[in-house]
């Protein structure tokens, strides 16, 4: 299972290659990249410089080392952990799965998006994980709260068994999963 | 149970929960250094060969690559117990040992500069099983280590160093046994710790002999110590801890991912960042030991143990780093759990060709008595001895001893742990399910449901040695130097919370130092459970002295005594006469004010964690369903309600009760290859299946500290799986003895499917 998502990513990749490569025979300018994390529009060119999309990247890795966003965590790298989870759009995605020259156009929302970092007002969900500690080492937190987020936008009142389904796809080894229900119930209810 | 504290047992929130929930706590690979290259591992796809050539000179090429090395061009570093292991080697000894190191100026090019690095090889035989290994004609790993027996002993732990447990007369113990079962049991299904963070490590190196890295660990201080003496005591290091994404034991050994970032640092003078992929992480960091044991027992009608003799044979992968500490404290804790006069335990360690073994949560204790306890029921069976009863009998009490893991004897001081283990059994409605052995606590069709139960403890409670500095500043705020690192437990958060109470400041006016070895005193880090009392124990001191010292400075100033004074909320008062009062400021606005604690090795006390866990088993498919666990222990004192919740739920991951149910690596013991070393094909454990947990825990106080507390989190994954194994024999009406109990088990235990053959 893992080498057929691997090999899609990889299929896709060789595909956003071979596109590049054609694209600059054709035209002299390099082709950009356009969206916007946490509301703030991004330009990328494509190529291989510090500042720039390689066709390979994901769009974990542009966020954390091009746009210096490392709140978003890489822990499997293979689509299987939810570690990377994001907004795209308002829909939770894996962020190591989705190459980063298919989100031209795309809205993105990283965990640094939520509430309101400038204000320093955190957003009820956030703060629902302070309250009931729904964490322990917190590498995947991150993850667990976007996806969260995506759930909550959806479906503001979600049964304890609609968030576990939501969240089934996030590995958490400490098992903080009791306290992260009992958080985003609490959080949930706050929106109600 | 409510008390008079202002913080200790309240729910407070963690010190740097703000930081895990915006994205803002930087774990190791979030760091970026300025000229940052980045470092891969070339490793061998063959489990045992001899390296004849290297080319690498294609790969030398590739634009962007800053350093190759070999086995032939780094220093004689080596790690192991004893040293044999090296950094590098001429031989590879599992699919996935390390062949060459290569820095570049990007990570894709360091990738990439792997596939143009030859290696020719000289295949040798290999061997993955350990009674296979200890035959005469068996591959060797080492020339150190003949017969691939690991050296035992434990220099740190002391001359005596715990290997056995050989006590009383033998012949006398079993002639007095009611029944004697014997058999041979194993818990050799490596389940894998995998903490969601991969290891890795970010290394500066200053010539001539000057290293910093920046580590993932629990217990960063001891990085610093472990690679002294890797680095042939050599080189001056210094280790930078921060926020760890999990250990549970594993990263506490990290010396080889540390020092290959520092080799890599050397050859280039650049700051080198090294992260294992999750697949490396999987196939080539460390693993549970394997367990094996043949083993016999004596047991009287009431339940008493007579004897107990065994060989237990450990496996621990192509090396051992802490194997032989393991078995240290497993033969210590088996002590604890069983009180028998008559012990006759041998140890074995082999060495095969599959990654390494290292710390998981459980620390040989599990691993024993995963293979122990089956044994134990057989017995309880034919006397007809309910297993709650017997193992609430037969756990530590006060008056009780045993050799802890230096060899000498102790004598337990703690909590009589019975009424912990009655409030479980009664939370748990034990009494009302249990039905007698192999027999199961309800039938509905294809579905039976069966219920166990298991028992951990260990006097690593009070293990090893920690240091803390206390500084108390005019502002009324007061630092805690204390070399820990966050890796889940809440500990750090926990020991601010204790110098808040002993200094009665409110938490947010304390802060704590990074975890810089160049700055704090000596810590041997969170493990074993040892947070709680011994490094809590150092911070408690350091702040009471601190508070003594401060006290010292404003007695003349209020003209009173030192001990006439306390301190609320930063000002400072006569006890008599509350209104004479100053504030901590008037000791000198140019002026801190330092105290200093220690804490020196205690293994008079033991915690205590009983688990009773509700299967149900379909016995049409042989799923089984773990529907509910309840865990009973008593902490003396709860010091953060949330974080022991979290502590306590962790029982099923991490290499836990799942590792009975369905967690394991896969080895092909034909090719040495890990089968499942990726997040998708390991199986783990999703929210959408999650049984019912309770949690029990008393508060009778302990003669610990001033907060009568001990730690837990440690050994809550240990009691599980057997638990487990009990419930399904138990719910299916016959013994099942091998972990996990994957359906295809189930099934061949109830003669539904061919031996061999697959459901």
């Amino acid at each position: 299972m893992t080498v057929a998502i691997l090999r899609w990513r990889d299929e896709r990749r060789d595909m956003a290659v071979k596109t590049v490569k054609k694209t600059s025979k054709k035209a002299v300018e390099k082709r950009r990249i356009c969206f916007t994390v946490n509301g703030q529009p991004y330009e990328l060119e494509e190529g291989s410089g510090a500042h720039q999309v390689d066709p390979a990247h994901t769009l974990a890795h542009t966020l954390r080392e091009t746009l210096g966003l490392t709140g978003t965590k890489v822990s499997c790298d293979h689509g299987a952990c939810g570690a990377c989870t994001v907004l795209m759009d308002e829909k939770a995605v894996l962020s190591c799965t989705i190459l980063t020259v298919e989100c031209d156009g795309k809205g993105i929302i990283t965990i640094e998006g939520l509430g309101d970092p400038r204000a320093r007002k955190l957003d009820p969900l956030q703060q629902a994980f302070i309250d009931h500690t729904a964490f322990q080492c917190g590498f995947c937190t991150p993850g667990i709260i976007m996806s969260t987020k995506a759930l909550l936008h959806e479906n503001p009142s979600p049964t304890e068994e609609e968030v576990k389904e939501a969240l089934s796809g996030h590995f958490c080894r400490c098992i903080s999963h009791y306290q992260v229900i009992k958080a985003v119930m609490a959080a949930s209810k706050g929106v109600r | 149970m409510a008390n008079a504290y202002r913080y200790i047992g309240k729910a407070t929130p963690r010190k740097d929960a703000t930081e895990i929930v915006t994205g803002g706590a930087k774990y190791l690979n979030d760091i970026k250094l300025p000229n940052m290259i980045y470092g891969k591992v070339l490793r061998s796809p063959h489990p045992h060969a001899l390296i004849k050539r290297v080319d690498k000179s294609k790969a030398e090429r590739l634009n962007g690559v800053e350093a190759i090395l070999t086995w032939e061009d780094v220093p004689d570093w080596r790690g192991g117990t004893p040293r044999c292991t090296r950094v590098l080697d001429h031989k590879v000894r599992y699919v996935g040992d390390a062949v060459a190191l290569v820095a570049a100026t990007r990570e894709e090019i360091a990738t990439e500069a792997l596939h143009l690095i030859n290696v020719e090889y000289e295949l040798l035989p290999a061997v993955f099983d350990m009674e296979e290994a200890l035959k005469p004609v068996a591959p060797q790993l080492y020339d150190e280590f003949p017969g691939n027996v690991v050296t035992p002993g434990v220099p740190f732990f002391g001359p005596k160093s715990l290997r056995e447990v050989v006590m009383g007369d033998m012949e006398k113990g079993f002639a007095e046994a009611d029944v004697i079962t014997e058999g041979t049991f194993g818990y050799e299904n490596i389940p894998n710790p995998i903490p969601a963070e991969p290891p890795g490590a970010i290394a500066l190196w200053e010539e001539p002999n000057k290293v910093t890295l920046w580590v993932s660990n629990q217990a960063s201080y001891m990085d610093k110590v472990t690679l002294f003496h890797a680095m042939g005591r050599k080189v001056e290091v210094r280790t930078i801890g921060g926020p760890c994404g999990g250990s549970f034991g594993s990263k506490f050994m990290s010396w080889q991912v540390q020092c290959y970032a520092a080799l890599l640092s050397k050859a280039t003078g650049k700051p080198v960042k090294l992260i294992f992929t999750k697949e490396e992480h999987m196939a080539a960091f460390t693993l549970r030991p394997a367990s094996r044991m043949k083993a016999r027992v004596g047991m009287k009608k009431d339940g008493t143990v007579t004897a107990v003799s065994g060989k237990w044979l450990i496996d621990t992968g192509y090396y051992s780093m802490t194997t032989q500490s393991q078995v240290a404290v497993g033969c210590g804790e088996v002590q604890i759990m069983v009180r028998c006069a008559n012990w006759d335990l041998k140890s074995v360690i082999v060495c095969t060709n599959r990654n390494a073994s290292g710390i998981v949560r459980g620390f040989g204790g599990q691993e024993l008595k995963c293979t122990l306890i089956p044994l134990l029921s057989l017995a309880m069976e034919k006397l007809d001895i309910d297993p709650f009863q017997f193992l609430k009998k037969n756990y530590v009490k006060p008056g009780d001893g045993y050799f802890w893991r230096d060899g000498i004897w102790y004598t337990y001081r703690g909590v009589d742990y019975t009424k912990a283990m009655e409030e479980g059994a009664e939370r748990f409605g034990w009494k009302e399910k249990w039905m007698g052995w192999l027999k199961p606590t309800a039938v509905d069709g294809t579905q039976r449901r069966g219920i166990g139960v298991g028992v951990h403890g260990n006097a690593d409670v009070g293990e090893d040695a920690s240091e803390a500095y206390v500084r108390l500043h005019p502002d009324g705020t007061a630092m805690l130097y204390s070399c820990v690192t966050e890796h889940g437990t809440g500990q750090p958060s926990n020991f601010v919370k204790m110098v808040a109470e002993v200094l009665q400041i409110p938490m947010e006016r304390i802060s704590l130092t990074p975890s810089d070895s160049m700055i704090n005193p000596y810590e041997f880090g969170p493990a074993g459970s040892r947070g709680t009392y011994a490094i809590g124990s150092a911070v408690i001191t350091a702040a009471e002295d601190a508070k003594k010292n401060l006290f010292e400075i404003i007695a003349p100033l209020l003209e009173a005594k030192p001990s006439d004074l306390d301190t609320v909320d930063g000002f400072i008062f006569v006890k008599s006469h509350p209104e004479k009062k100053l504030p901590w400021k008037a000791m000198g606005v140019n002026r801190t004010c330092l105290g200093y604690g220690r804490f020196e090795p205690d293994y008079t006390l033991s915690n205590c964690m009983m688990t009773f866990v509700e299967v149900e088993v379909d016995t049409e498919t042989g799923n089984v369903t773990l529907l509910r666990v309840v865990n009973a222990t008593d902490v003396g004192q709860i010091i953060d309600p949330h974080g022991l919740e979290g502590q306590l739920n962790g029982c099923l991951g991490s290499a836990g009760i799942d590792s009975a149910l369905f967690e394991e690596m896969i080895l092909d013991r034909c090719t040495g290859h890990m089968l499942n070393a990726n997040l998708i094909d390991y199986k783990w454990r999703t929210f959408s299946q999650l049984p019912v947990i309770d949690n029990v825990a008393l508060e009778t106080p302990f003669a610990s500290h001033r907060f009568h507390a001990v730690g837990v989190g440690e050994m809550t994954t240990s009691p599980g799986p057997s638990a487990v194994l009990m419930a399904v024999s138990n719910a299916v009406g016959t013994w099942l003895h091998e972990y996990p109990v994957t359906p295809e088990r189930v099934l061949k235990a109830l003669g539904k499917v061919a031996k061999g053959g697959a459901a």
